[in-house]
């Protein structure tokens, strides 16, 4: 019995849609309420209050042994940090129970209550006595706090004063120091810039192998699978797995692809009557090498468009256009099939599936999002559209290491590129190709 | 919920202390053991709230002696001079204003103060464990700081004005803790109520200004008929201010009905408002 730490039987959260949606009140619309009161009553009789809820996470049991790593993964809104709030007593379940044996630091965010005007010194105090340290304790590790952060020279400036990498280390220092013997965190390791990052999961990897219980919510699978033995997978609020690594990992990696092969826009209405008329895209998706629908690429994979369409009467000549916008709205760039020669002409009845390859396109990190159409190609001016979909598909590029990706890092701009590097000693410029001036 | 956070040694060799997390069941046990294993981080908050005060100020520390030392100006002026408003013994108006500013000045600033505790650090509320209580109290003990420094003028005014405190002053700490259980009870209402109805925040200056006058800060609670007296009583401030003027300079007739009605309020309101805060405090994090 003392070998368990964590015990959860039947978890289950739900929240009031209105709720989220307006999450307090005034007296005036509670009064107001009261008056309509009699008559919104009896219509609220006949209806449930179901549909005005959500359960962010239902039934959830596991059981979690003292020692033991287990990583937390999960789309975003799966019910990962409601979890962790729960465990943490920050928020109620709405029902089932939890049975937690020894202390437990949780660490949802970094730097909470930190204050702009109070030195670092100060803040560390605070923020230590805020994350549960006793003052005793934050005094013996002070020092060492302060050399973890590498901010020495200004622990007595107030932080206002700080850059926000550095109030950023200040902040994780503190937590990473916290010393109970159960471990909740929420995905604070995106912290920094790598060279700090890389020390916090140092950090983190101590603090698992001194044989504390962690339970550790991630986007980042490198961490996962580097810090924990077991990891849990959690859906649309349910826990669907809690097996060894691995095999989390490869599912939770089939889970975001087969969300992603939705990009199903033959329903989809179009802005302009006219279009999708002669010409309907029906799927516009990004695929990796073997054709699998991908939400994410690694920095530096080749990005390839899938757009399927079908021919509702004959067509000759269609060019299929591509386009890749940020997801703030900017176009990044805009390819046509007409441009490479490839022209479609189909029958009524046909469907046809192309795969536009961008090939010397690397994206940076972000979100991007396909703008997808189709269009008569050929020399004629007039060239009418058949059919576009401004927002065919989002998807990202995300820093985190995958087969087949170079190793690049986002170090600014919408693009990245691999142009070519000439150094050369005081003196001429020295260019290997032998030609002068530039391309 | 039982939680033991003490010393660490203690933890390491007896059993871990056990946590359960169980759905919100209305009414819940204060837990005040809990609250004082926190009481570090109560000093803190106080403390941050103090400290950033007078470090964002020009005046610092003298903004805490500034609020009641010029409304004891202004009411000499106008209330005392113009008005005619004597106070109910043989001592100076001002030095009788300023004994009943200075527990009127800390229920107001605590009110103020822990009324938005909780809406104004929703992240405290969002991503931490602490017993919540914490802050609001926190609030009201970062006013009586502002409160402790008050009180030095004061003494200096005993000074100029040559008047001597009599046994009565032997009182004072009670009288200080009926001040301080007055403004946390109201305070805890406020708060709790304050997370789901945000109008709260609103009403407070319009509900301090008109509780000013409700109170006997201007003029003596002796003006009051007697028939009323008791009534006039079940505003506690009444009491804890007619109280700290008894005190202090001994005017007045000392505790009477309308005192005891005082206390009974102020201690139902403490008691009520610590419940109902506990009650609400489940769903704080949801709603912030």
């Amino acid at each position: 019995m003392a070998d368990v730490a964590i015990k959860a039987e039947g978890l289950g959260k739900r929240y009031r849609i209105g709720a989220l949606r307006e999450a307090y009140h005034t007296l005036r619309d509670a009064i107001v309420r009261a008056v309509k009161a009699p008559g919104r009553l009896l219509s609220r009789l006949g209806r449930g209050g179901e549909r005005d809820t959500i359960w962010a996470l239902k039934d959830v049991s596991f059981e979690v042994g003292r020692g033991e790593v287990v990583g937390v993964i999960g789309r975003n809104g799966a019910g990962k940090s409601t979890l962790l709030k729960i465990l943490s007593r920050i928020t109620k379940p709405t029902e089932g129970r939890a049975e937690i044996r020894g202390r437990v630091g949780s660490l949802l965010e970094v730097g909470t209550g930190f204050h702009p005007e109070l030195t670092g010194r100060e803040n560390i105090f605070l923020n230590g006595s805020i994350l549960g340290m006793r003052r005793r304790e934050i005094r013996s590790k002070f020092d060492e706090i302060v050399a973890f952060a590498e901010i020495e020279k200004f622990i007595d400036t107030p932080v206002k004063r700080y850059s926000s990498g550095m109030s950023v280390r200040l902040a994780f220092a503190v937590a990473a120091h916290l010393d109970p013997e159960i471990l909740l965190v929420d995905e604070v390791l995106a912290v920094g810039d790598a060279a700090f990052q890389k020390k916090c999961l140092g950090k983190m990897g101590d603090v698992a192998k001194e044989g504390r219980t962690v339970l550790f919510v991630s986007h980042n699978m490198g961490a996962v699978q580097r810090l924990c033995s077991r990891v849990q997978l959690i859906d649309q609020g349910h826990l669907i797995l809690d097996a060894a690594t691995h095999t989390a990992v490869n599912k939770y990696m089939s889970l975001m692809e087969s969300h992603a092969s939705e990009g199903d826009l033959s329903e989809l209405p179009r802005e302009k009557v006219e279009y999708g008329r002669e010409l309907r895209l029906t799927r516009v998706v990004v695929v990796d090498k073997e054709g699998r629908a991908r939400t994410s690429l690694a920095l530096g994979a080749e990005l390839r468009v899938l757009v399927e369409f079908e021919c509702l009467k004959n067509v000759a000549g269609a060019s299929i256009i591509v386009g890749i916008d940020t997801a703030q709205g900017d176009a990044v760039t805009t390819v046509a099939s007409e441009e490479a020669g490839t022209l479609c002409d189909c029958r009524a009845g046909d469907r046809v599936k192309s795969i536009v390859h961008f090939s010397g396109l690397i994206l940076n990190t972000g979100r991007f999002v396909v703008r997808a159409g189709a269009r008569r190609g050929g020399s004629g001016a007039v060239k009418s559209a058949l059919d576009l979909v401004r927002q065919a598909f989002f998807f990202e590029i995300s820093a985190s290491r995958d087969e087949g990706s170079t190793h690049l890092e986002s170090l600014g701009g919408v693009v990245r590129c691999l142009p070519q590097w000439h150094l050369s000693e005081h003196g001429a410029v020295a260019d290997p190709s032998g030609s002068t001036g530039t391309d | 919920m039982t939680q033991d956070s003490s010393s660490p040694a203690a933890l390491a060799a007896a059993d871990p202390p056990l946590t359960v997390v169980r759905p919100s069941r209305g009414w819940a046990p204060l837990e005040i053991g809990e609250l004082w294993a926190y009481r570090e981080l109560l000093g803190f908050l106080a403390w941050r709230d103090v400290k950033v005060r007078y470090k964002q100020t020009v005046l610092g520390a003298a903004w805490a002696i500034l609020q009641p030392f010029a409304a004891m100006v202004v009411f000499t002026i106008f209330f005392h001079r113009m008005a005619g408003i004597a106070p109910d013994g043989n001592v100076p108006y001002p030095l009788w204003s300023y004994a009943g500013l200075l527990p009127w000045t800390l229920f107001a600033q605590a009110l103020t103060r822990s009324s938005q505790s909780l809406v104004a650090q929703s992240n405290l509320v969002t991503k931490v464990y602490f017993p919540r209580l914490v802050m609001p109290l926190a609030a009201t003990v970062s006013a009586l700081v502002d409160f402790a420094v008050a009180s030095l003028v004061y003494g200096g005014m005993l000074v100029y004005y040559k008047v001597t405190p009599g046994v009565e002053l032997a009182y004072l700490p009670l009288l200080l803790l009926l001040a301080l259980a007055t403004a946390t009870g109201v305070g805890l209402w406020l708060s709790a109520i304050n997370v789901k109805y945000r109008d709260v925040r609103y009403t407070i200056p319009f509900l301090i200004q008109i509780w000013l006058f409700v109170s006997p800060v201007v003029y003596p609670a002796s003006r009051v008929p007697e028939a009323y007296r008791v009534y006039y009583g079940l505003n506690p401030m009444a009491g804890v201010i007619d109280g700290f003027r008894w005190c202090l300079l001994g005017v007045g007739e000392g505790p009477g009905e309308m005192f005891w009605a005082s206390v009974g309020v102020s201690a139902f309101v403490l008691i009520s408002g610590a419940y109902y805060f506990r009650r609400t405090e489940d769903f704080f994090a949801d709603i912030v």
